[in-house]
């Protein structure tokens, strides 16, 4: 055991822990709206909106994030027209490509958590709202999402704990995130254990942290059961 | 398409081998997994305390750590292990182990974790009342299990299996990058040596889609046969 290496290493992890809770924070916040979207496509009832929406969630979430990673990051530049584009700023980034892939990946995921969430509400809340005279905008923004969010809580949870496992692929597209660091000390030390206890004793962390806010939150706006 | 052509000029051969050596790695590891589950489900069920512990401990840091890590470690330490293990038997030359068995170990303990959680929850749901019943007639300890928990155990585990597979399955791309040629590694390859990542990754991408599509085929049929009678 090297222990002057896994204190040398602590602050050089740590700084790079700061990339992927801003890859962790980003993709999350795009990748909620990308969900909240395809949620409600997947209710939609036209079946060729509801097919889409079931045919995006099906494709990211049956093929790895791995493959999504590296078809936006290495095959998206070889379309000559998006080179074009103002995406090809955002596109030629490894950073940019990195968050488009996780909030779509997370994305695909999310709409499937809130999808099942909005089908467990109770038809019956609905009907009082509408025998109340609540118009439906507002039976949906103030009475299903909300439902939805408490219901969807320990599942959105797993989702983010995932997210941040995902985040790990970053460095596969020369990002230095956490794990791109551990990979760097590793490989030039040839210490891989106590890197790892290091590196893993980061994540775990972030991972309690994370468990920790969900529980804290379903205590204060769940439902009492 | 020509791309995809059989034999020297096109890359349709290489990536059908690919494929299969993604589903014997995604089968290795998926069995190892359930051979670190048979050993840490009972730690999790135990009554001691210490026991206990060992069992969260490992699905606790498994299932919070990223795979990649897992396999880094696996990758750089997995010969460094072997050779330590080797030495205090007298052993100093070097050992290379090969990337199928270092990358289906490492996925595999992952696999462990997730199937870990899953029987534990399956023999839990079972009522206590089938344990007591067994006992009470008379019924051996292995018997009971094999005869009474696991055939019931079995019919709630599969559904949360499918995913634990579905996992597995996808997190075998990562190994990749320990240059196993698998689905992934040979689309970068190809991708590599055609200058054409789009279609060999989209390529990839629909070979992964095409697995988890039969996989859940096959897994849906089990699931109907195991639970016969519900």
């Amino acid at each position: 055991m090297d222990f002057e290496l896994m204190i040398g290493s602590f602050p050089k992890l740590l700084s790079a822990t700061v990339i992927t809770l801003k890859l962790l924070s980003l993709s999350l916040f795009f990748g909620l709206f990308i969900g909240l979207l395809f949620a409600i496509l997947r209710m939609n009832k036209n079946p060729i909106v509801n097919k889409f929406a079931y045919g995006y969630s099906y494709v990211f979430r049956g093929t790895p994030l791995l493959v999504q990673i590296f078809i936006i990051y290495f095959g998206l530049g070889q379309i000559e027209y998006l080179r074009s584009t103002f995406l090809w700023v955002m596109l030629k980034e490894p950073y940019w490509c990195a968050i488009i892939a996780f909030a779509l990946n997370t994305g695909a995921y999310t709409s499937e958590i809130l999808r099942s969430a909005f089908q467990t509400i109770k038809p019956g809340l609905i009907e009082a709202g509408k025998s109340l005279g609540i118009p439906n905008k507002v039976i949906f923004y103030k009475i299903q999402i909300p439902i939805a969010i408490k219901q969807s809580l320990p599942a959105y949870g797993n989702e983010i704990i995932l997210m941040l496992k995902g985040t790990s692929l970053a460095s596969t597209v020369t990002l230095m995130d956490l794990t791109g660091v551990a990979k760097y000390i590793i490989s030039t030390t040839f210490k891989p254990i106590e890197v790892f206890i290091v590196a893993g004793g980061i994540y775990l962390f972030m991972t309690f942290c994370v468990h920790n806010l969900i529980k804290f939150l379903e205590k204060k706006y769940g439902f009492q059961t | 398409m020509e791309l995809l052509a059989f034999g020297k000029t096109g890359w349709g051969d290489e990536l059908f081998y690919a494929t299969l050596m993604t589903l014997a790695v995604s089968i290795t590891a998926m069995l190892i997994g359930f051979f670190f589950a048979l050993i840490f489900t009972p730690f999790k069920l135990s009554k001691h305390k210490s026991l206990n512990l060992i069992g969260n401990f490992y699905t606790t840091v498994i299932r919070g750590v990223p795979e990649l890590l897992v396999i880094y470690l696996f990758f750089f330490g997995g010969s460094g292990a072997i050779m330590f293990v080797a030495s205090m038997f007298g052993y100093y030359e070097y050992i290379e182990i090969n990337a199928f068995i270092t990358g289906s170990f490492a996925i595999g303990i992952i696999s462990g974790a997730y199937s870990t959680e899953v029987f534990r929850g399956a023999i839990q749901s079972i009522d206590k009342g089938q344990f007591e019943a067994s006992k009470v007639l008379g019924i051996k300890k292995h018997i009971q299990f094999y005869k009474i928990i696991l055939p019931q155990m079995l019919r709630l585990a599969i559904p949360n299996l499918s995913n634990v597979w579905q996992i597995t399955l996808k997190d075998t791309s990562l190994i990749s990058v320990t240059g196993l040629v698998e689905i992934m590694r040979q689309s970068y390859i190809a991708a590599g040596s055609t200058r054409d990542p789009l279609f060999f990754y989209s390529f990839a991408a629909v070979l992964y889609l095409l697995l988890t599509y039969l996989s859940m085929k096959l897994i849906n049929k089990l699931e109907v046969k195991y639970s016969r009678g519900f």
